[in-house]
């Protein structure tokens, strides 16, 4: 046995499949890039055996990235939902998310490779100030692709991306979000290749990319056990995490799969309602199919052509979603349910009034899912990933609680 | 009655030139018009015809193919009218061929899908994103029923990639000849000739004479010639899609340019 082979390929066989041989995950892919995701492949795994990359990855975690990040204690908002909470807050990382810990790790795997240039897609932006974050750490060229309605929505953080040194390109194809700032990327990547990596912004996408990102934020979870393990003596009775394409979350289950007595549950956007169609809730209401890359649950109708998805948060807006939950789901190892975009708003308002935390409104997801699991295991022990913290998102905040009018408060105070 | 693709390239062969393949996509400009414009590259002198399933996510089309198919999308195009287009054009006899990404086979249902397009008079599927180790149903359900399965190769497949890929294919085996997305190119690829070279090396062990086509790029009867020299077959989609939508709701017009572009193509593929 090669050391290649005895490495761990977090729970996916040779082809990339999680969960049985043509089931989930795989590699859907034009032959031009096979040869780019076998060498990418080959590359990590390589790197994951040797300790001096593996060293380097956590300096840059320890030393630029403030991980490994706090588990806190949240006990108004405990109080407030009868049942302990527990945060993980990843919302104090560099850049402000979980995105970093992956970012850090492609962009070092790429420097290792010797390529001098990356690629992202964004929706939200997190991604893609992450990627350019890094790319200037490391000094990489850096080019971001962003549909051009959420370069609209997110000028902030394009010109964030602009001074970190990043182009940021805006996808005028398609539904013009982060799906067709996807497939760009995509075509970048076909014709740059030799030179260009491209950062995958969450454990989606065809095989390695699955894999490789959970090996670069499973630190998530693996500290959130020590931590729990050290404040409470032991383990949480259940973990919760908000599901775009699923790397926070992979991130935090990872390091409780082996844990039978340990609940999992992943929060997807329900948007409006997932029956006013008007969501992202792609493994509670979609349906098996292929998207970029992956055989996992995707929105779509009964053409097979890709339903555009609706979230208040740009970072769940994604009609796919990672293939390691769609095996997750389809084993029953953990639960997959909605939070409208009513109930992450409010879970925003209140973690930030009973504990003085602004979460992403992704995050305000999985905290507004835990109230509700709380009705269910009062007195229990529950631990969300707090994936992000929300100066992003104040635009809509504002905009949502109409916010900004210093006498509209005063009013609404007395 | 469906014809394989590889008897039309056998045919060219056997008049000593290459086989000329034309893509479009169905329901562009709308379904008739689509059928209209197709059967005008039949009578121009195409050899195998290609028909694009219109699909939500093209990762590998460029700006000319994505925005025919958005426009058909946009219209409303259905699978069921892919079909519909296909039947149409087989019945002229010419091998026709549907080309399609893969989430639409899947979703109609892999068996479903084979057998409609037999029933329709299909020759098999173009797969840009299906390789064949992703592919056993395909090509189970496409081997019951002698339809032709194209895979493609690329200048970063290895020698043991174009060995599965060649063993694989019926029909012929679709070269693309730069690393990019598809799109009408100024300039032919440098490395094109070296590809089928490799290629066909290759598939003498694993698939002989398995023909070599080559997309990607191609525009005009100059360019046509120059790849005709060393493949079996030239395909050309987006400088026919341009000639449509350089003919904004005038058919007619569209289909003067396609007929003639069609000429300048087949006399390349005989120079
Ligand atoms: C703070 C935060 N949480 C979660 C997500 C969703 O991504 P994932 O599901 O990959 O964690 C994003 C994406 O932008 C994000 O910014």
């Amino acid at each position: 046995m090669t050391d290649l082979d005895k490495l761990d390929h977090h729970g996916a066989d040779a082809h990339g499949w999680y969960g049985g041989s043509g089931s989930f995950g795989g590699r859907f892919m034009p032959e031009a890039l096979i040869a780019a995701l076998d060498e990418l492949e080959v590359a990590w795994q390589k790197a994951m055996l040797d300790p001096t990359f593996l060293q380097e990855f956590e300096s840059m975690l320890q030393n630029y990235a403030g991980v490994p990040s706090m588990l806190y204690d949240a006990h108004r908002l405990s109080e407030h939902a009868g049942a302990r909470i527990l945060l993980k807050r990843e919302d104090l990382n560099h850049t402000g998310a979980h995105k970093i810990r992956n970012v850090l790790g492609q962009a070092l795997l790429t420097k290792r490779m010797g390529k001098t240039r990356v690629i992202a897609e964004t929706g939200a932006g997190q991604h893609g100030v992450a990627s350019a974050t890094a790319a200037a750490y490391l000094g990489l060229d850096c080019t971001v692709y962003m549909g051009e309605v959420d370069t609209e929505r997110q000028a902030l953080n394009v010109a964030r991306m602009q001074l970190l040194g990043a182009e940021v390109v805006p996808v005028k194809s398609g539904s013009r979000t982060l799906k067709d700032a996807i497939n760009e990327a995509l075509r970048d990547w076909v014709a740059s290749v030799d030179h260009t990596a491209y950062l995958f912004g969450t454990a989606a996408g065809p095989h390695p990319f699955p894999s490789l990102v959970l090996s670069f934020v499973r630190g998530i979870g693996d500290e959130a056990r020590r931590q729990c393990l050290d404040l409470t003596g032991r383990l949480p009775d259940a973990i919760a995490a908000c599901v775009g394409g699923g790397s926070n979350a992979i991130g935090l289950f990872a390091g409780f799969l082996d844990d039978p007595d340990v609940a999992i549950y992943g929060f997807e956007a329900g948007g409006e309602g997932v029956d006013s169609g008007r969501h992202a809730a792609t493994i509670f209401a979609g349906s098996i199919g292929v998207l970029h890359g992956a055989r996992t649950y995707v929105l779509q109708d009964d053409d097979g052509q890709t339903v555009e998805s609706h979230s208040i948060s740009a970072g769940l807006d994604y009609p796919g979603v990672g293939p390691q939950h769609a095996a997750l789901s389809a084993s029953g190892r953990a639960s997959y349910l909605p939070v409208t975009d009513e109930q992450a708003m409010d879970a925003m308002a209140l973690l930030a009034r009973t504990e003085g935390i602004i979460p992403a409104i992704e995050s305000a997801h999985a905290v507004a899912g835990t109230l509700q699991v709380a009705k269910e295991r009062p007195g229990e022990t529950l631990l969300v990933n707090l994936s992000g913290r929300g100066d992003k998102d104040m635009g809509t905040a504002l905009e949502y609680f109409g916010l900004g009018n210093a006498e509209a408060t005063a009013e609404e105070g007395r | 009655m469906t014809t394989s693709a590889g008897v039309a390239f056998e045919k060219a062969r056997t008049d000593g030139r290459a086989a000329l393949v034309g893509y479009l996509p169905a329901g562009f400009p709308t379904v008739d018009g689509g059928i209209a414009a197709l059967l005008t590259l039949v009578e121009a002198g195409c050899d195998v015809i290609e028909i694009g399933l219109p699909y939500s996510d093209p990762v590998m089309d460029g700006p000319t193919i994505q925005a025919a198919a958005q426009q058909a999308l946009e219209a409303g195009v259905r699978t069921t009218d892919v079909l519909r287009t296909v039947e149409a054009v087989a019945a002229t006899g010419i091998p026709t061929l549907v080309m399609t990404y893969w989430n639409p086979v899947e979703r109609y249902g892999v068996e479903r899908f084979a057998q409609s397009l037999a029933d329709a008079g299909g020759a098999g599927l173009i797969t840009p994103d299906l390789t064949p180790d992703f592919a056993p149903e395909w090509i189970a359900a496409a081997d019951g029923r002698d339809l032709d399965k194209v895979f493609l190769v690329a200048p970063s497949s290895t020698d043991e990639r174009i060995a599965l890929t060649t063993a694989a294919s019926r029909g012929f085996v679709y070269a693309t000849a730069v690393m990019g997305v598809t799109g009408a190119r100024e300039s032919t690829s440098e490395l094109g000739g070296p590809l089928v070279a490799r290629t066909k090396r290759i598939a003498e062990q694993t698939a002989p004479g398995l023909p070599v086509g080559v997309g990607l790029g191609v525009s005009n009867g100059a360019q046509a010639a120059e790849v005709a020299s060393y493949a079996d077959g030239v395909i050309v989609g987006s400088a026919f899609v341009r000639a449509l939508l350089d003919h904004p709701g005038d058919l007619d017009a569209g289909r003067r340019a396609l007929a003639a572009l069609t000429e300048d193509l087949a006399q390349g593929v005989r120079s």
